[in-house]
């Protein structure tokens, strides 16, 4: 049994409530943390070594840090609940079934860097965790965890939600900021970075949800309870998102430092009907694709999935059995990023299009002998060329598809037919 | 340009627009939440509701315009009494979407990206959910519908042909 920080409450009933938050604990933290000098508060977080949950995996307390004391502009916090990469789907158990645990994060980040405005820009599809989360911060108002003078501390802050309207590129951090404005989820060039100049051009933290709910934890604890937790680098606990072909689809809390096949095995399982493992997909869609042997071999955190060529990403893990095929694995996602490219730097706005016609073709059977080189010539000229990593983030997995599942790949051009599809001729599909 | 003045908000959202702007420093950053109040008073939206925006909120129509136009969950045009998003993303593909999309077709004539002539039904493929624990996914306007088989799909809509929205489970502890 792994240590449960932030999935601690997911099994008690009625957690979104605040009397039963309460009478779990919550808010509690908040009288340690008013009578906390507020760099204190950061310098406690960044040893903690608590990583941003988003995707990125950069030092909370770090961001924290990059942002400029006293230079007279508002600054603000924006919450990335616009969770939605490919394979995750931890934040809305967060949002629905212990929101209050991130409305007390929120007021811990506030207060340490000196923040009165938070929005949390939740995306437009999840309806009720958007209702859930806006009854608790009703909850948090009429009770004084919100609002001004914050339980007679003299602090003020001040959080609404903002909903977002079905943008993946939103959940880029400089996408968000300037959908909150009021314009296309563009993201801009960076620097300068958020910290400097984010929401409405005054200092801006962007943090996960999953981030941000990790902090009540650290402050009623210690850095230290958190920093025992993981690795030497890849410290506390993270929310995996663990789904496809396994018997018990989930969210389970884990330890970095576990053997990752081994975990995932634990928790869900292990693969749907005793079929063969194919591989798994560690970190979301836009991370490098693992082959079963990988998976069995590393271990999950930070650095051993990033030294096996992959990244943890958001933490949503995707498992692929023996009968998935992975060209259509990559036709899916592909046409997903073609789909969210925000259309204005042309090598991800062109490439996320090629590539979906590549990965289209050799599924229907259709695809060239020259369709594999292709690809790996494309997706160089995808990488590091853009504004932001949208393009990197279909390039890194479609070149790992295709160097690690090669002969599935000629198998298809081959024979000219996808070997794994059944009889049925699906009607047309997007 | 100035917009015909046929729609309007209604009380109740004009309370929430005044609402609204009192949450952000600048207007502009109210354009997405007013997309939405007017989307749900309207259904969908027209030109002329996207210049009224633009007038309430000191904006070009055309930046209005634009921003309605990123968004995919803005309509510029009408759906069905019940707007079926089925998700079509990896995890929904390997737990069978598509043959959920197929049965869609063949047993009643739904099709992607289309109304059915009663206007009780459209269908969206949209990308991925946030539910891949519980694949596959559908939402039925803003209700969440997992773990969908076939015959969880037929009830399904044989409840909306008799007026009946479904439910949202509960939320599983994993």
């Amino acid at each position: 049994m792994s240590k449960k920080i932030i999935s601690v409450n997911f099994d008690k009933p009625n957690a979104h409530r605040l009397s039963v938050y309460e009478e779990l604990g919550g808010y509690r933290s908040l009288t340690k943390l008013f009578a906390m000098n507020p760099a204190d508060v950061i310098e406690e977080v960044k040893k903690s070594g608590l990583r941003g949950r988003g995707g990125a995996g950069f030092s909370a307390g770090m961001k924290w840090s990059f942002v400029p004391k006293d230079i007279g502009k508002p600054k603000y916090l924006c919450v990335n609940a616009d969770e939605g990469e490919p394979g995750t789907f931890k934040d809305r158990k967060i949002l629905v079934l212990d929101p209050h645990a991130l409305i007390e994060g929120i007021v811990i980040c506030s207060f340490a860097v000196g923040i009165h405005t938070a929005y949390v820009y939740v995306r437009g599809e999840y309806d009720t965790p958007i209702k859930k989360l806006q009854a608790a911060i009703d909850e948090a108002y009429a009770k004084g965890y919100l609002g001004s003078n914050i339980r007679g501390s003299g602090f003020d802050l001040d959080v609404y939600v903002h909903r977002g309207a079905g943008a993946y590129i939103c959940g880029e951090e400089t996408g968000l900021i300037e959908s909150l404005e009021g314009k296309k989820g563009q993201p801009r060039p960076k620097p300068p970075y958020p910290a400097v100049i984010g929401l409405f051009g005054c200092p801006t933290v962007v943090n996960n949800v999953e981030t941000l709910s990790a902090l009540p934890f650290i402050l009623n604890n210690g850095w230290e309870a958190y920093a025992a937790l993981g690795t030497e680098r890849s410290k506390g606990t993270m929310l995996f998102s663990i789904s496809g072909m396994v018997e018990r689809p989930g969210v389970y809390e884990e330890a970095f430092g576990v053997n990752l096949w081994e975990f995932i095995e634990r928790s869900t399982g292990g693969v749907k009907g005793r079929r063969g493992l194919k591989a798994v997909i560690p970190g979301g869609s836009s991370s490098p694709i693992l082959t079963a042997e990988e998976a069995r071999s590393v271990s999950l955190d930070y650095e051993s999935i990033a030294a096996a060529g992959s990244m943890i990403g958001s933490g949503a893990i995707i498992v692929l059995s023996e009968d998935n095929c992975v060209v259509k694995a990559l036709q899916v996602i592909s046409r997903f990023y073609a789909h969210e490219s925000c259309g204005q730097c042309p090598p991800c706005r062109e490439g996320t299009y090629w590539l979906t016609r590549l990965a289209e073709r050799m599924e229907k059977g259709e695809g060239h002998p020259g369709d594999l080189d292709l690809i790996l010539d494309i997706c160089p000229n995808m990488m590091g060329t853009t504004v932001c990593v949208l393009s990197d983030a279909m390039a890194l997995p479609a070149r790992s598809y295709v160097q690690k599942f090669r002969d599935e790949f000629e198998r298809h051009i081959k024979e000219k037919r996808c070997p794994f599809s059944r009889a049925r001729n699906n009607v047309a599909v997007g | 340009m100035e917009h015909d003045k046929t729609f309007a908000f209604d009380e109740k959202n004009e309370k929430s627009f005044q609402d609204t702007l009192k949450k952000y420093p600048k207007k502009m950053a109210a354009l997405l939440p007013t997309l939405w109040l007017a989307m749900g008073q309207n259904g969908y939206l027209t030109d002329e509701i996207l210049e009224y925006v633009a007038e309430r909120l000191d904006l070009s129509p055309v930046h209005v315009y634009a921003v309605a136009e990123f968004y995919t969950m803005f309509h510029e045009e009408p759906v069905g009494v019940y707007h079926l998003e089925l998700c079509r993303n990896l995890s929904c593909t390997l737990c069978g979407s598509e043959d959920l999309v197929a049965h869609l077709a063949e047993k009643y004539g739904i099709f992607p990206d289309e109304t059915t002539g009663d206007g009780m039904f459209s269908l969206e493929l949209v990308e991925c959910l946030g539910s891949c624990g519980t694949a596959p996914a559908m939402r039925v306007n803003d209700v969440y519908c997992e773990n969908l088989t076939v015959e969880k799909l037929d009830r399904i809509i044989q409840g909306c042909r008799s007026g009946v929205e479904p439910e949202e489970e509960p939320m599983g502890v994993h």
